[in-house]
């Protein structure tokens, strides 16, 4: 708290510092023109006109670097509003931080207008459209979830067009209808301004939509309905405007039929117009990334140029900007990252995501300072609420109907839950607020009285709306059965259960399968791999090749890792493994377990009995837990806590991962290798042998490994290594199923010659013959003649081992 | 696709399988135009290979493993009534139904047949008991293990497996049978966890 404190004071002080010598030098300018072409760098009025009479040792350059300054020193001040509100954590998890940076910019326009008696600050319409949108915007395309996004295009495009006009005209219509009726009081408006001013609230913004959902965790689905909604909006907002815009200057007298269908040309025109510039741009792109592989250390900027060029382009051609940089990022994400180097890509993600993040904070913390301007406002009690009425109630109205419409045809309906959902989060932010700024107040007369109530309105829902989503969410997502603990069978089943229906789903092509999607994927695959892709970026796109490529690298890695810390190859480990893994993980809880393992797993030769015995000799494990009976108690805990953390979470439960602030790294990419890695094992397994008829061994006993010189073909040794790359800890395999029906018991010895590549080896196949669970020695030991009293390192480092270059590629079949 | 697959699926069977598994006429020519498309050697049954080819299978921890339930003991094509009629155990349970004739056979979407499903994944061999065994291998393949860091070993992974048994099993066999599993599930419900609702 303190440190708030201390944070508020500096920044009023800076403020008070700002705003004096920025009015002093503005002299009679209202508003500070930031992005303006007055620089006054080249003779100003009290610089150097002056006459000096000495060597000035130092001077005060203000006037020269006020501009840049002044942006700069914004830019600082908004994000160390954002650092504020951190500092605090049980206020942002009741009010969205959007809405807390709003309260700060009006505490901050407060102090500015107290200051400086007016309001030099404000959010100009063109510094928000060209230097504070597009970054969000082009976030938001190249972090989209694309098969999400196309899989849902339809009801996304239903909502975005046909909800938008819906929503502009009922607004217009009924405000027109209350004016006509004398609510709204004698002002100076017509039908058609009425309209306007519906077409430009009516669109919901994805600024704050992101800003808001952000925090509440929804389905997928619906996430993408409403962010999908509020990016694709923007092609109908910008048609309604301009073409209202246009009527309110030609008058309501010349309006006919030819302009009206002039109208709809223009909405076809800007929405596929700027569709089209955004996939120009990015193809270009991919074809850039495709040539920059030598000057790789700027490669991420012409991301950001080439993104803003496509921005500024849509924008010159009066087409809609937000879809074209929208389907910049959503036609290249997938092409870049994988044409360009690694460090590149994580560049452009992390950049990109501190430009968005950065540009809405200040976007926020402008939208509150600007309201701090009695100049602008002019409250017309009877049009802010009936206003804010219709929002709401037409909103309702229009989701609703339209998703009866859309559930005809939708593969998987919306509920009505999500449907409440929907409608409430429609937001209204500073996009709207951009557009009535740049009306013209000679043709629109209540231009303020437009402004103030757009400024309710984003405030109403960005905060209110914010504040109540959280909860509203909750209540509706069902009654809470009683938690009593589940039973770790319960826990289990459950989460069987899950991916038991994600199969089911899959198999019965419930959700996803699409006859066009396959066609695309065809064509993608034929012919823009290779037009768009490096050559090595297109083998990388096999996947297989891919994790296996990874897997060995990880597992080299952690190998060379254990031998410098071991210093020497004979290391055990598995006794390695449980160090690292208790005390990295559960510290306190499992060291006082942790000696108890330790001195049960070492055997006789000080090889881990757990690692290898467990299964053949399960007493010995049975018995290790049970010796201790007060262990059981936090073993109980533990357990649970155990099977918490591993248990794969299922593509059901990945909810949620599109998110502005948090870059979900790798987690679910990881499982989803391990799951895939895994299951080609198997099935390259149960592949092999039932080509070969050969039963994989039951159990394995210790007296494997004493029985070894048998010499085995090399290329299967290989394979073997090759296969547990991986770094299964136990060097175990669950081969629960193989087609060949072979029962693989989990104490089965994972030396099961299968390759990784997805290819399989005739080499290998050839020159299997039926042999018993000795051909699982490895040939530098069979070579060797290890004498197996010695020391003898544990199953998993003799698989390890060769992970070396020149056993990698010794050649098959070689004795 | 839409005609092709009704033309190939007669009436009759469309009503065999209707009163079978309870699915509607729509429901089936639906689920018969996927079944085609998944069969490409087109000799009107499936084999593992084409479930298979499914991606999102083999990024299903127990993807193949529910790919087995498809195919009856022993054999390795599955057609579309054996399709169907593993498709139908996920059939969401309808009010009416639970109202119906005690004495009338199971539905194949009834709780018990369900859970019988889930009890049959684990239980490979058949001996209507889970061993602890098999209750490892599940577990082992719905772990996460390879993740540098933050793997499980097999005694943890034993221990979790020897406490579940605990908790369920009753006639202290170290198994859990059929009517364990029952009870240990009771409270959870199933009928909506082991149910996806079918496109019309």
């Amino acid at each position: 708290m303190p440190a708030l404190w201390h944070s508020t004071f500096f920044l009023v002080i800076v403020l008070l510092a700002i705003s004096r010598p920025s009015l002093a030098s503005q002299a009679g300018n209202d508003d500070l023109q930031m992005g303006t072409e007055h620089r006054t760098y080249k003779g100003t009025e009290n610089g150097t006109t002056n006459l000096i009479t000495t060597l000035p040792i130092v001077t005060w350059n203000w006037q020269e670097i006020q501009f840049p300054y002044l942006v700069a020193l914004w830019i600082l001040v908004s994000w160390l509003c954002k650092l504020m509100l951190q500092l605090n954590p049980s206020l942002t998890s009741v009010i969205p931080e959007s809405g807390l940076l709003i309260c700060i910019g009006w505490v901050l326009g407060g102090i500015i207008y107290w200051a400086d008696k007016v309001q030099t600050f404000r959010l100009q319409p063109f510094i928000f459209f060209y230097y504070l949108l597009p970054q969000i915007v082009l976030d938001s395309g190249y972090s989209m979830p694309n098969k999400l996004f196309f899989s849902n295009l339809g009801s996304i495009l239903v909502y975005a067009v046909i909800g938008t006009c819906w929503n502009a005209a009922t607004l217009g219509l009924a405000l027109w209808g209350c004016w006509l009726g004398g609510a709204i009081g004698g002002i100076d408006i017509g039908l058609l301004q009425l309209l306007l001013f519906g077409s430009l609230i009516a669109a919901v913004d994805p600024v704050a939509v992101i800003a808001v959902f952000e925090e509440v965790h929804v389905n997928e689905v619906l996430y993408i309905l409403v962010f999908g909604e509020s990016l694709l909006n923007d092609g109908v907002t910008v048609v309604l405007f301009n073409v209202f815009n246009a009527f309110v200057s030609l008058g309501g007298a010349k309006i006919n039929a030819v302009e009206i269908i002039k109208g709809i040309i223009s909405f076809l025109v800007v929405a596929f117009g700027g569709s089209l510039v955004g996939v120009i741009f990015g193809l270009l792109i991919s074809l850039l990334t495709r040539c920059t592989k030598n000057i790789q250390i700027i490669e991420p900027g012409f991301v950001f140029v080439l993104g803003y060029l496509c921005y500024l382009t849509a924008e010159m051609l009066s087409l809609s900007s937000i879809l074209s940089c929208t389907f910049y990022g959503v036609c290249c994400q997938k092409y870049i990252n994988a044409n360009m180097d690694e460090r590149s890509v994580s560049t452009v993600r992390y950049v990109m995501k501190v430009f968005a993040n950065g540009s809405e904070t200040i976007i926020f913390v402008f939208l509150g300072i600007t309201a701090i301007d009695p100049s602008i406002w002019v409250w017309n009690t009877a049009f802010i609420f009936l206003t804010l009425l219709f929002i709401f109630v037409f909103r309702f109205i229009g989701v609703f109907f339209l998703t009866w419409i859309l559930n005809q045809f939708r593969l998987v309906p919306l509920e009505f839950i999500d449907q409440v959902v929907m409608g409430y989060g429609g937001l209204r932010g500073a996009v709207a607020y951009g557009l009535v700024v740049s009306l013209d107040e000679k043709k629109y007369k209540e231009k303020n009285m437009m402004i103030s109530t757009t400024l309710l309105v984003v405030y109403f829902t960005v905060m209110l709306q914010g504040i109540t989503m959280k909860a509203l969410v909750n209540w509706l997502k069902v009654k809470r059965a009683a938690q009593t603990e589940r039973t770790l069978a319960e826990k289990i089943q459950n989460r069987t259960f899950d991916h038991i229906l994600v199969a089911i789903e899959d198999i019965s092509g419930q959700i996803g399968h699409n006859y066009m999607r396959d066609k695309w994927n065809n064509f993608e695959e034929r012919w823009l791999y290779w037009l768009l892709m490096t050559p090595s970026a297109r083998k990388s796109c096999d996947h297989i090749f891919n994790i296996f490529h990874k897997l060995n690298l990880k597992d080299a890695m952690s190998y060379v890792k254990e031998g410098e810390r071991r210093g020497s190859l004979a290391f055990i480990r598995k006794e390695t493994k449980i160090d690292v893994d208790f005390y990295k993980k559960f510290g306190a809880n499992f060291s006082e377990m942790m000696p108890y393992i330790m001195t049960e797993n070492m055997g006789s030769d000080h090889v881990p009995v757990s690692s290898i015995l467990w299964d053949s000799m399960p007493s010995v494990c049975l018995d290790m837990h049970e010796q201790d009976l007060k262990m059981r108690e936090s073993e109980d805990v533990n357990a649970h806590h155990l099977l918490q953390q591993h248990l794969y979470k299922g593509k059901k439960q990945h909810r949620h991962r599109y998110s502005r602030k948090h870059l979900e790294v790798n987690k679910d990419k990881n499982e989803v290798q391990e799951i895939f890695q895994r299951t080609m094992m198997s099935r390259l397994e149960s592949f092999k042998s039932a080509k070969i008829g050969v039963t994989p061994p039951k159990k394995i006993t210790n007296h494997l490994k004493k029985d070894q010189p048998q010499k085995m073909p090399n290329g299967k040794s290989t394979d073997n290594s090759k296969s547990h790359a991986y770094g299964d800890e136990d060097g175990e395999f669950s081969e629960g199923d193989s087609a060949s029906g072979c029962e693989a018991a989990d104490g089965s010895f994972p030396m099961r010659a299968c390759r990784g590549a997805g290819i399989v080896n005739p080499a290998f196949n050839a020159e299997m013959d039926p042999m018993p669970p000795m051909q699982q020695i490895p040939p530098w030991l069979a070579a060797t003649e290890v004498d197996s009293s010695a020391v003898v390192p544990s199953q998993r480092a003799q698989l390890r081992l060769p992970l070396t270059p020149s056993v990698r590629s010794s050649p098959r079949g070689h004795d | 696709m839409g005609s092709r697959a009704s033309s190939l699926l007669r009436e009759e069977e469309i009503e065999e399988i209707k009163k079978e598994t309870g699915f509607s006429h729509s429901q089936i020519t639906r689920l018969y135009s996927r079944f085609t498309s998944l069969d490409k050697g087109e000799n009107g049954t499936l084999g593992r290979e084409d479930f298979q080819r499914i991606p999102e299978l083999a990024i299903n921890p127990l993807g193949d493993r529910i790919i087995n339930a498809f195919f009856p003991e022993g054999e390795d094509q599955v057609n579309f009534r054996g399709f169907m009629r593993t498709l139908a155990h996920f059939r969401p349970i309808e009010d009416n139904e639970k109202n119906k004739d005690p004495t009338a056979s199971e539905p194949l979407n009834s709780r018990i047949n369900k859970l019988l499903f889930a009890f049959q994944l684990y239980d490979l061999d058949r001996d209507d008991k889970i061993s602890r065994d098999e209750l490892l291998q599940v577990l082992r393949m719905m772990v996460l293990r390879m993740m540098v860091g933050v793997n499980i070993s097999d005694e943890q992974l034993g221990s979790i497996a020897d406490r579940t048994i605990q908790e369920a099993d009753q006639n202290g066999d170290n198994s859990i049978s059929f009517n364990e599993f029952i009870k240990v599930l009771e409270k959870v419900d199933v009928e909506q966890k082991m149910s996806i609702r079918f496109l019309h």
